[in-house]
């Protein structure tokens, strides 16, 4: 270690903190400010933020366009559905500490077979196992429950010492759980800040730059791509883990390929160019889509065209347009 | 004393014989230009010696063993790199990740995930080294898509470079660029390589940078081995003279 190591951390650190940090400040203060309502809102922003930031390892750093997200998302959900139901577990540390490796898992198989394809043929094989996984939920009625789906109590959180039974328990919930919500959020970030500025990650970006190239660099392509796939399938995993306590029940439509289409739209609303972008992207949507649903029974026509706009006018994303514009006006303060 | 020697080496598309038993053999420590018309089997010999083909027969040998059967990523361990025709760079990436990159791959860390890459002061200090030597170390922090194409063509080298082969082929680094970059691009690969201490096999079609440059030229015609010798035994070649002016072969 040389001497002006500290400092130079301190240079590769602060540019991401001088924007996280006040993000930060604000997303803890907000919840005093807006109401239960708002507050549980904002919650499922950050669950949706998590899925697109797991999402987006595949999409933006290894190039690969999965459109079967939702089934890690459902495979978190129903792992904590029926930890709940038959085992009785209603500790939100072990929904995690039990549904992570399940889902590690999971992703390793069904990516193990994706990865062996890349670009549409990549795309087509995650949307058709997302979808078998759908029809399991759908057809295996007496376990899954069918299209009534599961019920998932309020957890207990910090191995039991935050418990919301009881009266007046809900609004202590989302308290409580908004701010679960936000350290997970937080970690997942700082996590996966770090593998896509590891030397892994570059990798990750080689590969999708120029997989001949990096072939040629003695980078064993498919393993790398495997191993996307298993970080991005357990981190959207997460959020679907993170997701149903929140909305107290899960259907199958949370495996069902138009939610696919959501992490997709999500991240692409934010900016899958960029490392904020699917967080953005995953904040807005889920507000966007809450005031689409509420305002017309043609909701999703409205988010097709707010997309179809999104994609003509701001093909970088919200995050891409607002750092463009950002740099535009450094340049013209400059001159 | 051969560093690298093909035996019989044989390679058909169609009917086509890309390559037509084909003992080639390079040298430890010099550097050689591969020459021959468009189709005359140059890529294909290296693509085959670099894995990115299947010979159909025939045997190749580096160092003395077998590497015939190898993969890319064993041929890489064993020291055998190459460059592309058409500039392959990782475009999303900058100048010095390129080129870090292969250090980390040749140490085997590309795999580390729990640590930020530019944190590791041995990678970085070997990537600057580098790109200090091929004259692209003010470039590091820019993206490897806006550089221009003597830059680039450059940088590719470098790519391949940095991963610290024995041996180093090189599909027409100066392919594209001015006559001018042309000069400087080449004075800048042979004075890295030989300083480098590294075998280098360089494809080219410009006859006046191959006489310049090399220890030795291999001339290839329609998939066979046509002519082997210094530059100036090249140069009172008749068949070279005839081949590079077009005009049919004596016999």
């Amino acid at each position: 270690m040389t001497a002006a190591a500290p400092s130079s951390l301190l240079r590769t650190l602060a540019p991401p903190a001088a924007i996280g940090l006040p993000v930060l400040a604000l997303l803890i203060v907000l919840p005093q400010v807006i109401g239960v309502y708002q507050t549980q809102l904002l919650a499922y922003g950050l669950v949706m933020a998590v899925a697109a930031l797991g999402f987006n390892l595949l999409l933006g750093y290894t190039g690969l366009l999965s459109f079967g997200h939702s089934a890690y998302f459902g495979l978190g959900a129903y792992t904590v559905a029926f930890l709940a139901r038959d085992l009785g577990i209603h500790s939100m540390e072990l929904y995690i500490l039990i549904g992570l490796p399940v889902s590690a898992l999971v992703s390793a198989l069904l990516g193990y077979v994706c990865v062996r394809h890349t670009r549409i043929f990549f795309g087509i094989l995650t949307l058709a196992l997302s979808q078998v996984l759908w029809s399991l939920a759908l057809k295996l009625f007496w376990v899954t429950g069918g299209t009534d789906g599961l019920r998932v109590p309020r957890p207990t959180l910090l191995a039991g010492t935050l418990n919301f039974a009881g009266s007046g328990g809900y609004p202590r919930f989302i308290n409580s759980y908004y701010y679960y919500c936000l350290a997970v959020f937080v970690i997942c970030v700082i996590v996966m800040w770090v593998i896509v500025h590891s030397p892994f990650g570059k990798a990750l970006q080689a590969i999708r730059d120029n997989e001949t190239r990096a072939r040629f660099l003695g980078l064993r392509v498919r393993r790398f791509r495997w191993i996307a796939f298993l970080i991005s399938g357990t981190v959207t995993a997460l959020a679907g883990i993170l997701w149903v306590p929140l909305n107290g029940l899960t259907t199958p439509e949370v495996l069902y390929w138009p939610f696919s289409g959501e992490i997709v739209f999500a991240t692409i609303l934010g900016g899958f160019r960029t490392f904020a972008g699917p967080l953005v992207g995953g904040i807005a949507f889920n507000y966007i889509k809450t005031y689409a649903v509420a305002s017309t029974e043609y909701w999703q026509l409205l988010l097709g065209v707010v997309l179809v706009v999104m994609v003509m006018t701001l093909p970088s994303g919200i995050v891409g347009a607002v750092s463009t514009l950002a740099a535009k006006l450094r340049r013209k303060r400059e001159a | 004393m051969a560093l690298l020697r093909t035996e019989h080496l044989q390679k058909q598309f169609g009917n086509t014989r890309a390559c037509d038993d084909v003992n080639f053999v390079v040298n430890q420590g010099e550097f050689l230009s591969l020459v021959g018309s468009n189709g005359a089997g140059k890529t294909t010999l290296v693509n085959l010696i670099s894995a990115h083909l299947q010979p159909d027969s025939g045997q190749i040998l580096f160092e003395g063993r077998d590497i015939t059967r190898a993969s890319v990523t064993e041929r890489i361990k064993a020291g055998i790199a190459r460059s592309f025709q058409i500039v392959n760079l990782f475009d999303g990436l900058s100048v010095f990740d390129n080129v870090a990159l292969s250090v980390f791959s040749r140490d085997g860390k590309a795999t580390r995930m729990a640590a930020l890459a530019e944190r590791d002061d041995a990678v970085a200090g070997e990537a600057l080294e580098v790109l200090e030597q091929f004259g692209l170390a003010d470039k590091r922090d820019t993206m490897a898509a806006g550089l221009a194409q003597g830059e680039r063509k450059l940088l590719d080298v470098a790519v391949a470079y940095a991963l610290r082969p024995k041996l180093l082929f090189l599909d027409e680094p100066t392919s594209g660029v001015s006559t001018r970059d042309k000069a400087q691009i080449m004075d800048t690969v042979s004075a890295v390589v030989r300083a480098g201490k590294v075998t280098a096999v360089v494809i080219e079609h410009d006859m006046d940078v191959v006489f310049r440059y090399s220890d030795r030229i291999v001339m290839m015609h329609e998939g066979a081995m046509l002519a082997d010798g210094t530059p100036d035994e090249i140069r009172a070649n008749k068949d070279v003279a005839n081949i590079l002016l077009g005009a049919p072969l004596s016999d």
